[in-house]
């Protein structure tokens, strides 16, 4: 299926279904459920310099079409991934690739750099955008200055594919893509949560301990959408889409607003196998349309 | 663990908000094994607010019938689109997911509470016990006498105390007044219902130094341990309790603490 092949900096995708940071573990969790060989890429959980316990329960709560979360990057930390993780995960047939967060830039281009030497490693995601952290994430991802800043620290210390992964909590999305874009970044992969809230009213409690989390879903697909073509109108580099795909009508959605490959995040989570059933999808569509290469697609919106 | 479609066979309303929902594979592939405590997540069709899976602890399995049976509380949008399921409708789960209950090989005296829907997984558990020829005490709660569910099955497996709220049938108050527990030495107890019902009879298990497995009911998305919202703390810290759980020893919980 070479009519499927993307390219996102030196990586060479067999297709362009990914999945997303957070919602996927280390791939090894959705093992019994699919073929981890079908997938164009998988990105793991979110890792951080030192090890992080996470937020306190409840993390979760369901939303209409969606879901609230305040995980807050739980993870045993990079030194634990490099000798525990990688090698299991290092022989998929797919590209893994690690997300990587931080409270400062130090710990960024510290992180990042212990995953450059990692052979079966192509690219690291660079989370600015993380909601549920005191400190950092999202803060580095919601001015130019900042993002511009760890985007550099990180690009000295990191030589291969550098995608960044963008905060929607930000008055102008497409702003913020270019000064990545300006200071090295090989792609941008764009949305993550939206900061939201719920409240029991029985309790007059936060359904969330952090009161505030991240929202996913199909609730948030038009608003993702709308960003990922306003972004591609902005960039020169390539564009990973995602925020609430569940189906493959979804995917090609965001191909022709402009993305060049998806990640499917919380969808996973009701349907574990929805990765390659988007990808069959996808494939189909394309013998339909008597379309070669999928990369005729991007950006391919009809205007009236 | 599997993503299988099921068929519902029946499905018997057991009080106004309980539902016995049978379900068999229906490409009628052979269940695997399937442990008391483990659960499934169903998928909730035909509901677009409703987004997640919901996690139903396994009631009971029938090997000769292939049949799972699903014991649910019908007390949201999406357990009550659920429970709308009539004969023959598609159910699509994901099983068998996370930990289950020790079946200790020792004799002894084993007592298995509940309260409310959480009495759910303890009838299987009292039938592999009685397959092991450990016999067992069961003592259920519930808000009146229409609130303990399955008395016929759970009678068949052991002996049934049960407690209820208005005292209409049983003891009157809650399971962890009941004079059983001032009258009998256990050796091993097996809990699984509201919160707060646990945590009482963990405290008393620790006091009286019984070994004690809990059956916990954290909020969780996936269900298969890629989400990490349903954590539960630990001695060993934060655990997932869908992959590590539902089913912990109170050893590893920090409740008493």
């Amino acid at each position: 299926m070479a009519r499927l092949e993307v390219q996102i900096g030196d990586l060479q995708l067999r297709n362009p279904v990914m999945t997303a940071s957070g919602t996927f573990g280390y791939g090894t969790e959705y093992s019994d459920f699919i073929d981890l060989g079908r997938l164009g890429g998988v990105f793991v959980k979110g890792t951080t310099l030192e090890p992080r316990e996470g937020n306190d329960y409840p993390r979760m709560a369901e939303t209409p079409s969606g879901m609230l979360n305040s995980v807050g990057l739980q993870n045993k930390g990079v030194d634990y991934f490099v000798e525990h993780l990688y090698p299991v995960i290092k022989d998929y047939d797919t590209h893994m690739i690690v997300n990587v967060s931080g409270s400062t830039i130090e710990d960024y281009v510290a992180c990042a750099a212990k995953l450059a030497g990692l052979d079966k490693m192509p690219a690291i995601e660079l989370n600015i955008s993380c909601p549920n952290v005191k400190e950092g994430g999202m803060a580095f991802g919601t001015s130019c200055a900042s993002a511009a800043s760890v985007t550099r620290a990180v690009r000295e210390v990191y030589p291969k594919t550098l995608i960044v992964k963008l905060s929607p909590n930000v008055t102008d999305i497409a702003e913020i893509a270019r000064s990545v874009e300006a200071e090295g970044a090989d792609a941008v992969s764009l949305v993550n949560t939206f900061l939201g809230m719920a409240i029991d009213v029985e309790r007059r409690k936060p359904k969330l301990s952090t009161i505030t989390g991240g929202l996913s879903g199909p609730c948030i697909k038009p608003i993702a959408l709308r960003m990922v073509w306003q972004v591609y109108h902005a960039v020169n580099i390539p564009i990973i889409g995602m925020g609430g795909i569940t189906n493959w009508q979804d995917a090609i959605e965001f191909i022709l607003a402009g993305a060049d490959a998806i990640q499917i995040g919380t969808y996973n989570f009701v349907d574990p196998a929805a990765s390659v059933k988007i990808v069959d999808g996808i494939n189909d569509y394309l013998d339909r349309h008597h379309i070669s290469s999928v990369n005729e697609l991007v950006g391919g919106m009809n205007h009236f | 663990m599997k993503q299988l479609d099921f068929t519902v066979r029946s499905n018997e309303k057991l009080n106004d908000q309980n539902h016995l929902i049978k379900v068999t594979p229906s490409n009628h592939e052979l269940l695997p094994e399937i442990f008391p405590g483990q659960f499934v997540q169903i998928l909730v069709d035909n509901s677009p607010r409703i987004f997640l899976r919901r996690p139903i602890s396994v009631n009971f399995v029938n090997k000769e019938k292939n049949e799972v049976w699903l014991l649910i509380q019908a007390i949201g949008e999406g357990t009550g689109r659920i429970c709308e399921a009539v004969t023959g409708d598609r159910m699509n789960l994901l099983f068998p997911l996370g930990s289950s209950f020790t079946i200790p090989g020792e004799k002894g005296n084993y007592l298995l509470v509940g309260g409310g829907v959480g009495t759910a997984p303890l009838l299987f558990l009292g039938k592999m016990l009685h397959d092991k020829g450990v016999s067992c005490d069961f003592l259920l709660g519930g808000r009146s006498e229409k609130d303990i569910l399955q008395r016929r099955d759970f009678e068949k497996y052991g002996t049934l105390y049960c407690a209820t709220e208005d005292g209409s049938f049983g003891e009157k108050g809650f399971v962890t007044r009941h004079s059983l527990l001032e009258n009998k030495r256990y050796d091993f107890i097996f809990t699984c219902g509201p919160k707060p019902m646990m945590v009482a009879v963990a405290k008393y298990a620790h006091r009286n130094g019984i070994a004690c497995e809990v059956s916990l009911e954290n909020l969780m998305a996936c269900g298969f341990g890629a989400c990490l919202c349903c954590i539960e703390k630990t001695i060993r810290g934060n655990v997932c309790a869908c992959t590590e759980g539902p089913v912990f020893n109170l050893n590893e919980l920090t409740w008493l603490d």
